[in-house]
């Protein structure tokens, strides 16, 4: 649902921009404070509660044994999907997942299997038989825009503080290693300024929407466009280096 | 290095001369035939071969949207629909969207949307039915570029043509779209969409591994391949409309089991 915003919102919105800040008062190249609390429920293998600004999401993630893909024998299972559940948001509705659900989740999950965050041949216990299996499932809480980020650093951060339940196969539980650190980076161009961590505000008269994951080195591992606008490339090129010199700063607070 | 485990056969994708597994160099397009008005019953259809791919587009609207609360009183709302044959791929396909369907359904009305002159048509909804009969990977990229011919074909006003194309990364090297075999044991795939007339850019995905050097050479790679595609979907909207002017008459329908021989080398 497209929700009504009033277009004395998107003037103030636009005004503000003319001048150099945003309706928070940040600049249009940082993001918002971001809290990362690990570990936060017991009965997952590993989990987050990620606060972005006022954004709120809680990842979960299951590990269990089961049977790898006939193509990768050799390889655990990655599945991850995404809840947008009515009480993060009045224009949030139960049923099945939406569109805007489907490519939150496989964005996260292009960003982690593309950065080999998790070394997917350790999760092999008897090739074609037997591999782990993980879920992470993402849990919107509170909608305040920019989900993609938040949700990408709550996977991030549930799968640094993992444990692999090998007591299951009658060995010791041990932490899930994990190789790589992906942060996405998201911007939005409204009119001609693009902001970093786009607010709901912000997010609601965006015009186009690019999300950049990089990796410790700052090379690119995933990339996806949205909204009904477009990108000239000077701004694409603009757009990626933010996200490589804003991602160093979040991977640290993310690893800490 | 990294990539063995990226290519368990050992496939060798490029040589020491730079030539890939089919012969191409890594600045080359797959040949690309494009045919408009190949169905009847739709307002426009196009019919595109892209190496292996074989993708139909189909285009209904503007008519009433359904469900009516989607209904936009300032304009039309583009809607894509894009869905693979269960025959289209090597393991059956199940019928019906899976997540990666409705996501590349939902990237492509994006890219669309800013391009139709949406609020000419208040309330009601341009469909675009994409069809991929037989997949070679780029199939998003296939069904975009014939996609755009078909909103042509059906008379939807449009800033300019959408053409699309992917680059990637294969056994080191920056390549132009890529195969099924390089997509799948190449190291990046990054597929784009770009109005040519404007140079704007409605889509864009990666992944994989580049640089940020690499990724800049990829987008210049389709950047270059976008204008002759744009070339060869004029063509075919000029073919099918010089012959009916011709003619006088509604344009024949082209048979899409025997589509234009000539073979669009770029």
């Amino acid at each position: 649902m497209t929700e009504v915003i009033s277009e004395l919102m998107r003037e103030h919105i636009q005004r503000l921009a003319a001048s150099g800040t945003r309706t928070d008062g940040r600049a249009f190249d940082e993001p918002r404070k971001l809290v990362v609390e690990k570990n936060y429920i017991k009965t997952a293998e590993g989990s987050a509660r990620v606060r972005l600004g006022n954004t709120d999401v809680l990842v979960g993630i299951k590990i269990d044994t089961g049977e790898p893909y006939p193509d990768t024998p050799n390889s655990g299972v990655l599945s991850t999907s995404a809840e947008l559940i009515p009480m993060a948001s009045p224009s949030f509705e139960s049923g099945p997942p939406r569109p805007e659900a489907i490519e939150l989740a496989r964005v996260v999950d292009r960003g982690i299997r593309e950065t080999k965050a998790v070394n997917m041949e350790n999760m092999c216990i008897v090739p074609n038989e037997k591999v782990w299996v993980m879920f992470i499932d993402i849990h919107v809480l509170d909608y305040d825009g920019n989900l993609f980020d938040a949700s990408s650093y709550g996977a991030v951060a549930a799968l640094s503080c993992a444990k692999v339940p090998a007591s299951k196969i009658g060995k010791e539980d041990y932490p899930l290693p994990l190789e790589n650190w992906p942060v996405s980076v998201t911007s939005a161009r409204i009119g001609d300024t693009i902001v970093v961590d786009p607010n709901l505000d912000e997010e609601r008269i965006a015009d186009a929407r690019l999300t950049v994951t990089t990796d410790e080195k700052g090379d690119l591992r995933a990339m996806q466009k949205g909204l009904k606008g477009s990108f000239r490339l000077d701004e694409i090129r603009r757009i990626i280096e933010t996200s490589q010199r804003v991602g160093r700063s979040i991977r640290e607070t993310i690893r800490t | 290095m990294k990539d063995k485990e990226h290519n368990p056969k050992q496939l060798k994708l490029i040589d020491a001369n730079g030539i890939r597994l089919d012969g191409r160099r890594y600045d080359e397009l797959r040949p690309i035939k494009i045919e408009a008005g190949v169905l009847k019953k739709a307002d426009g259809s196009a019919y595109i071969e892209w190496g292996n791919n074989r993708v139909l587009a189909a285009v209904y609207g503007p008519r009433e949207a359904h469900p009516r609360h989607l209904q936009d009183p300032a304009k039309a709302l583009v809607q894509c629909r894009y869905n693979m044959a269960p025959f289209s791929v090597t393991e059956r396909k199940r019928p019906g969207p899976d997540r990666r369907s409705v996501e590349i359904s939902k990237v492509i009305s994006e890219a669309f949307a800013s391009v139709v002159f949406a609020e000419q048509f208040p309330r009601t909804s341009v469909d675009i039915f994409i069809e991929v009969l037989q997949a070679d990977a780029g199939t998003r990229c296939a069904g975009l570029t014939a996609a755009s011919v078909a909103l042509a074909d059906a008379g939807i006003p449009m800033r300019d043509l959408v053409a699309s194309c992917a680059s990637g990364k294969i056994g080191g090297v920056v390549c132009l779209d890529l195969n099924k075999d390089e997509d799948n044991f190449g190291e990046a795939d990054c597929p784009m969409a770009i109005v040519p007339r404007t140079g704007d850019v409605v889509l864009l995905q990666m992944d994989g591994h580049l640089t940020e050097e690499e990724f800049h050479s990829a987008l210049d790679l389709s950047i270059k391949a976008t204008k002759g595609i744009y070339q060869l979907q004029r063509q075919a909207l000029l073919r099918r409309y010089a012959t009916a002017a011709q003619e006088g008459e509604e344009p024949p329908r082209a048979d899409i089991r025997e589509p234009p021989s000539e073979v669009n080398d770029l």
